[in-house]
């Protein structure tokens, strides 16, 4: 057991570094330093110049263009691009429906679809969620109805993140008769957002966005051959895929950079107590939150390592990664609450068009002061998807402690 | 990087684990703590057989090898057992002592008896006033030629009772928290002017308060250089610190396991405790400390082995966390259980005991807290 870089590893992270510094475009990375909404485009853009270096897919196997890297190469990446500011890329298609095609789709469907996921030439989004099925998504009412060689949807999807953007979305479905138990009658469906019948409406969050949607769908005919698997085993591949999302989910690389950012800004604060040597960082009560939330993160990075080392050996993530989304989540909340904390009376003014593309009026208040509020708000959402906390300790309950 | 244990460690994982399973069941534990010596002798040989006293000790020494790692998981699984055997007293905190400062002669007449188990220390390191400040040291000696003379009073040395020589730590000159002017003495516990009051500690092990009064030493009694000594004292209790959280690990994993166990047997209401979703998410969240306490001990583990053998922020960053997890695991394992766990009678409130001590030794939740942040 050990905890060295090797010296492969090491120049591993020199290379990525140095790729980072000549490929990230400038005006990217000073939107994500200075809190403006990358567009689609942006994200586009960089997933295909991720793509082109061939590091796009971090999490695919190597036959459909993964990177193939270790747990460590995994890390060191993770690490290097939030050090750059680099933006997450869009997890729908990268992580989320690409390894349902590839561990449970055909040999069409892969040829089909995977190479444009891998390109970025598809966006899709996520339909799971529905008005009356949150947390008890088992109950979802979203039928598919087969007629001859097509399937007939009707029903809504909701909190579709930037849906407005998507090509396709992947779809948990009814098919089967009302009687069969919710699990076993939940198919999954992939669905052309261009198919007549489909309608999508914005849904704007805390935070002024319309982030998120609702998507609607009414006698939406959708060919056979888009359905994963077999009928009736969606459930099963969806809590695959979401033991893969809540390894996603916990954000330590991003929540390392924000809590080193906060700490430097602390230390340029005035605490407002004797002018300007009295900083925030000075105060015992600031230090003891910051150094209890950076010990509690670097426990949860060596819980997500040892997770990523039992995901190459072979073992699929298992309901342990419930830990890192629930941690992941409290963390990420627990910096929210101190960067505004940190702007003070300057989390307060709210002029959305801030934090668009282009804005040319004039910034009230420090630096990304005006962002935090609107972010706590925003991530307030974080420990409800992707199954809310409470799921994740159910799960906890059930399939690790046998309760 | 790598988390796996070497076939060494796991060799030696199976073998402190088949001792604590078989031989150290609940009701000998209680027998040894409540005997007169608070530890088994035999159980003491034994260990020596099987090289367990070597552990923390470099090869150089006569050691297993001394990492960092070799010791949390030999700890993790005496953590299990709660084992009442100062280990953590005579192995790790004195041998530490003479491995880092002895010369060769010390180390051949401490240490290799220390290892062969024919010999128990003890290292006086804490006074009254000094709380975890390791160089707030007033008890004073006296260097004139060949003669060393000792005065003062030292708390709760861990191991007092039973040890034959005592290690100290004293201030040989500077004020009273100056990192300077601090050295390493060892004195025999028989001495004139050496007195001691014995007592157990509330986790069943034993310690005693230890008073000096003009006890003359010869010089070559002195460890290592005079006043020079902060640094091995820090790096020793660091390593304790380590083997603490350890333990606490192997405590809490058992302690919840119990939990678990009982609530799936208790029933209130007609029905088990395990079925109400109120004491569920509270196991979960005991689950997730505990998660969370490995994870960090770990990362301290091989921080200190990659640093050879110091790494003080990242040690008070696991006793940090492993504190608090300690605190909310012991007590919410009393709560789940319910007055069952208030008795004597039940292990559970032990593992409590003994959590809440390691939360109050080589320093506590709150002290690394700060160090963690002023690091």
């Amino acid at each position: 057991m050990n905890i060295d870089f090797s010296t492969e590893e090491l120049a591993f992270q020199q290379e990525v570094s140095a790729f980072l510094a000549a490929e990230l475009p400038g005006d990217i990375r000073d939107k994500a330093a200075n809190g403006i909404e990358l567009t689609k485009d942006d994200f586009v853009t960089w997933q295909k110049i991720l793509a082109k270096k061939g590091w796009v897919a971090t999490n695919w196997p190597v036959e459909f263009g993964g990177t193939g890297w270790t747990p460590a190469q995994k890390y060191i990446f993770d690490n290097e691009c939030a050090k750059f500011g680099a933006p997450e890329v869009m997890a729908f298609g990268l992580k989320m429906v690409a390894p349902i095609i590839y561990t449970y789709g055909n040999e069409e469907q892969k040829q089909r679809f995977l190479p444009d996921i891998l390109a970025s030439n598809v966006w899709w989004c996520q339909g799971y969620s529905e008005p009356n099925a949150g947390s008890d998504l088992a109950s979802l009412k979203t039928t598919a109805v087969r007629e001859g060689d097509e399937y007939v949807v009707n029903g809504t999807k909701t909190w579709t993140t930037l849906g407005q953007h998507a090509d396709w979305i992947f779809c948990l479905v009814r098919t089967g008769a009302a009687d069969v138990k919710n699990q076993n009658a939940i198919s999954f469906l992939l669905i052309n957002m261009k198919t007549p019948g489909i309608n999508i409406s914005p849904i704007y969050l805390l935070d002024g966005s319309p982030e998120v949607n609702e998507v609607h769908f009414d006698n939406v005919r959708v060919p056979a051959e888009n359905l994963i698997g077999e009928e009736g085993k969606g459930w099963t591949y969806a809590k695959v895929l979401l033991t893969h999302e809540r390894t996603n989910i916990a954000g330590v690389a991003k929540s390392k950079k924000r809590l080193q950012d906060l700490k430097e800004k602390a230390a340029q604060t005035s605490d407002g107590l004797s002018g300007a040597n009295s900083m925030l960082s000075d105060n015992a009560a600031w230090q003891q939150k910051i150094a209890e939330l950076e010990i509690e993160l670097l426990a949860l990075e060596y819980t997500e390592l040892k997770t990523l080392a039992d995901v190459s050996t072979g073992q699929a993530p298992g309901p342990e990664s419930s830990i890192l989304k629930i941690k992941g989540t409290e963390i990420q909340q627990a910096i929210d609450v101190l960067n505004v904390e940190l702007a003070g009376y300057y989390s307060l003014p709210f002029v959305r068009d801030q934090f668009l593309e282009g804005f040319d009026g004039v910034a009230i208040g420090p630096d990304q002061a005006a962002g935090s509020a609107p972010t706590y708000f925003n991530n307030r959402k974080a420990t409800i998807y992707g199954g809310s906390n409470e799921i994740q300790t159910n799960i906890i309950c059930k399939a690790v402690l046998g309760l | 990087m790598d988390f796996s244990y070497s076939e060494e460690q796991q060799m030696l994982q199976q073998s402190v684990s088949k001792f604590i399973s078989q031989d150290y069941d609940w009701d000998s534990r209680q027998a040894i703590s409540k005997s007169a010596t608070g530890f088994s002798a035999e159980n003491w040989q034994l260990f020596a057989e099987l090289g367990w006293l070597t552990i923390p000790f470099k090869e150089d020494d006569g050691g297993f090898g001394g990492s960092a790692v070799d010791l949390i998981v030999t700890m993790q699984e005496f953590g299990k057992g709660l084992l009442v055997e100062p280990f953590l007293a005579n192995t790790i905190l004195a041998g530490t002592i003479i491995s880092e400062a002895g010369s060769s002669e010390q180390k051949a007449a401490l240490l290799a008896p220390l290892m062969e188990g024919s010999l128990q220390l003890a290292f006086a390191y804490a006074e009254p006033q000094s709380r975890y400040h390791l160089a707030n040291v007033q008890c004073s000696a006296v260097i004139n030629g060949d003669e060393i003379v000792l005065n003062g009073h030292k708390s709760v040395v861990l191991n007092g009772a039973a040890a034959e020589k005592i290690l100290v730590s004293v201030r040989t000159s500077g004020e009273s928290c100056d990192r300077e002017g601090i050295s390493l003495i060892w004195v025999d516990a028989s001495a004139p002017g050496v007195r001691r009051e014995c007592y157990a500690s509330v986790d069943g092990q034993r310690a005693a308060d230890i008073w000096f009064d003009n006890v003359a030493l010869p010089a070559s009694n002195l460890l290592g250089n005079a006043g020079e000594a902060i640094d091995v004292i820090e790096m020793t209790i660091d390593k304790a610190a380590l083997a603490v959280c350890a333990e606490a690990v192997g405590a809490m994993e058992m302690s919840l396991m119990k939990t678990v166990e009982y609530s799936k047997i208790r029933k209130q209401f007609k029905v088990t405790l395990s079925t109400f979703q109120a004491l569920q998410h509270r196991m979960a969240n005991m689950f997730i400390e505990l998660a969370q306490a490995k994870s960090i001990l770990l990362m301290a583990a091989m921080e200190m082995d990659r640093l050879g053998g110091r790494a003080p922020k990242a040690l008070s960053a696991a006793k940090s966390r492993i504190g608090k997890a300690a605190r909310l695991v012991g007590e919410e394992s009393i709560q789940i259980h319910g007055g069952i766990a208030v008795t004597d009678e039940l292990d559970v409130g032990h593992y409590f005991k003994r959590l809440t001590a390691i939360q109050f030794s080589f320093g506590s939740t709150d002290h690394h807290t700060a160090r963690f942040a002023a690091s």
